[in-house]
């Protein structure tokens, strides 16, 4: 498709059981950045069961312009050929510059899907995103090479312009309150339903994983040396209440499981706190983990590139230091009242 | 039953060094693998060919790449793939997924007809999890992703589970369709002896662009909507307060230094 008559940014925003997901705010964090440098209009795009309105206005108090609801029992769950065909045929007919979607198990599959249909280019898991003025081109910036360097692509000739972003790797848009917008309803035609996939059950996960949600994080990399030593730093992420995250050099080596890798193949989180402890700061790691607040390293190598996006940093051995600071924060929180106030 | 698996030779990246001078990878010395979430596309493969020792079952191994990529093939091969296919054009360079999808679409019509095709997750060295979503759309399949396990397989239909964010979904697909495995599908194996010398005796065609019914303007860089238009490090946004102590009391001193600092922020 030539650039002609595309214009505004699109996000694809996420529901659940007729809730928005979180990740349709934080899209709308991006997508609202690059409207207003643009000049032009955002529209929220949401597929989904009938959806209440107070859902809709939702994504209008936090940034939208205007709300496209595509509304179909047939689209309640994710199946990637309803989706992609309606998105598909939305955007022949409205032709928008730029499409954003979450990097989820279903953006993921979706947004593919849909620019080889619509002979669109994509680029995954972007982490920053900037537009050209004179251009409308879109700055993606995503690690690249296995997370060892960053690369900003373009799409020149080829308009809509997708690209996925990393849920948690934004803040949610913060609600407004007045702000005004278009909300449309669509059902689309029943050729645009049809599935050869069906959904025949789902299965709940036993318990949600703390580590995406934490404001605290302790993260462990290969210094740990061996699955032996895990407890030490284990007991460093208890005393301060943190999730434990764990760098994929040692969910590789069978040290943690998957659910515990933060960076580009695991995931992206932004806690309040990150305590590196023995990981070496891969721009793989560093993908997921750059946007915490305060960052601590604790590290023997004094190159170590974790330091460089550290706020502290303690070049020493974590095996003599990790003890040291365990102690002194338990000490600590034996001194504070029971519920460990602030 | 006949089972297509596309496979990516990659650089062994998980160490792999760069040159703080310009900002590229150190390719010497770099080992070139198959992408290691493709084994567990091959290992899906091989257990459903073992799963039916009645039925006529074959599995083949598909790659573009460069000549060289006839090793992973041959790799794939060892571990149990019965035949491999490598498409391989200087006009293929610089491919985005949109491009490389295109490509390797076209090389599995010309393998003729199929049941499944089972992808890895990603590759990587791309990360970008999108050739296999966009193979399904170019030779317009049913697909599934993030499969974790393929409980039930027929002619007509298979039933997998699909490892989402709130959980598992269980699915059923028409066939043909396209599946991408994740890790949990089950452990690869290794190549055996006698797979490896089966591996060497085997031909693999190698069919250029010529021998694939496509468009040349869809190919290569040229044929790709994205464009990497720079490379670099990321830049260092925070000061660090770094100390080194050197010996107990030092760590003491920097470990009530950082609890302090914490403290000061309402951290802990």
């Amino acid at each position: 498709m030539s650039n002609d008559n595309h214009s505004g940014v699109w996000t694809l925003a996420e529901q659940s059981g007729g809730k928005l997901l979180r990740v349709s705010f934080e899209l709308l964090t991006r997508a609202r950045a690059l409207a207003d440098k643009r000049g032009c209009e955002l529209t929220a795009v949401l597929l989904g069961p009938e959806m209440a309105d107070d859902q809709l206005q939702e994504l209008i108090a936090r940034g939208a312009d205007a709300v496209i609801a595509v509304e179909a029992n047939e689209l309640e769950h994710f199946l990637v050929e309803p989706h992609a065909a309606c998105v598909g045929k939305l955007i022949e007919d409205r032709k928008p510059e730029i499409v954003l979607a979450a990097a989820t198990t279903s953006g993921r599959t979706l947004m593919p899907y849909v620019a080889i249909k619509v002979n669109a280019g994509l680029t995954a898991d972007c982490t920053e995103l900037d537009i050209e003025p004179e251009t409308g081109n879109l700055l993606q910036t995503r690690p690249a090479i296995g997370g060892n360097i960053l690369a900003t692509i373009k799409t020149p000739r080829h308009r809509p312009q997708m690209a996925t972003v990393r849920p948690h790797s934004s803040v949610p848009a913060e609600r407004s309150e007045g702000r005004t917008g278009r909300i449309e309803h669509i059902c689309p035609p029943v050729e645009l339903l049809t599935s050869r996939v069906e959904r025949l059950k789902f299965i709940p996960a036993d318990e949600q994983q703390p580590l995406q949600d934490a404001e605290l994080v302790v993260a462990v990399g290969r210094g740990i040396k061996k699955a032996e030593n895990i407890p030490l730093v284990r007991t460093l992420a208890e005393s301060i209440g943190a999730a434990m995250g764990a760098t994929r050099d040692v969910v590789d080596r069978g040290w943690l499981s998957y659910p515990h890798q933060i960076g580009l193949s695991g995931k992206t989180i932004t806690p309040r706190l990150y305590i590196g402890v023995g990981a070496s700061g891969s721009i793989q790691h560093l993908a997921g983990m750059q946007t915490a607040e305060t960052i601590v390293a604790i590290n023997n190598d004094p190159d170590a590139q974790m330091f460089r996006v550290s706020d502290y940093g303690i070049v020493a051995d974590l095996f003599e230091v990790v003890p040291v600071l365990t102690d002194k924060i338990r000490e600590l929180r034996q001194g504070e009242p029971s519920n460990g106030s602030k | 039953m006949r089972i297509i698996v596309p496979i990516k030779q990659v650089p062994e990246t998980s160490n792999v060094k760069m040159d703080d001078e310009t900002g590229t990878m150190v390719r010497e010395g770099v080992e070139a693998i198959v992408n290691p979430l493709d084994l567990y596309a091959i290992e899906a493969a091989i257990r459903i060919k073992e799963a039916r020792p009645t039925d006529d079952c074959e599995l083949v191994a598909v790659s573009m790449g460069p000549p060289k990529a006839a090793t992973a093939l041959r790799e794939a091969i060892s571990m149990g793939m019965d035949s491999a296919a490598l498409v391989t054009d200087k006009a293929f360079a610089g491919s985005d997924t949109w491009a490389t999808s295109y490509v390797l679409a076209a090389a599995i019509r010309k393998l003729g007809p199929f049941d499944l095709v089972i992808c890895g997750e990603r590759a990587t060295d791309g990360d970008t999890g999108q050739v296999g979503p966009g193979i399904a759309a170019w030779l317009d399949l049913p697909a599934v992703t993030y499969v974790s396990s393929i409980d039930e397989l027929d002619r007509r239909t298979c039933r997998v589970g699909r490892l989402i964010e709130q959980g598992r979904e269980l699915l059923q697909m028409r066939l043909p369709g396209l599946v991408t495995v994740v890790k949990e599908i089950a452990d690869p194996r290794l190549p055996t002896l006698r797979g490896k010398q089966r591996a060497r005796r085997t031909e693999i065609p190698t069919w250029c662009a010529d021998d694939l019914a496509i468009e040349p303007a869809n190919l290569g860089l040229e044929g790709s909507p994205t464009r990497v238009v720079r490379i670099f490090r990321p830049t260092v946004a925070r000061q660090c307060r770094k100390t080194t102590p050197m010996d107990d009391q030092a760590i003491e001193e920097a470990a009530q230094e950082l609890i302090e600092l914490l403290r000061s922020r309402n951290l802990i």
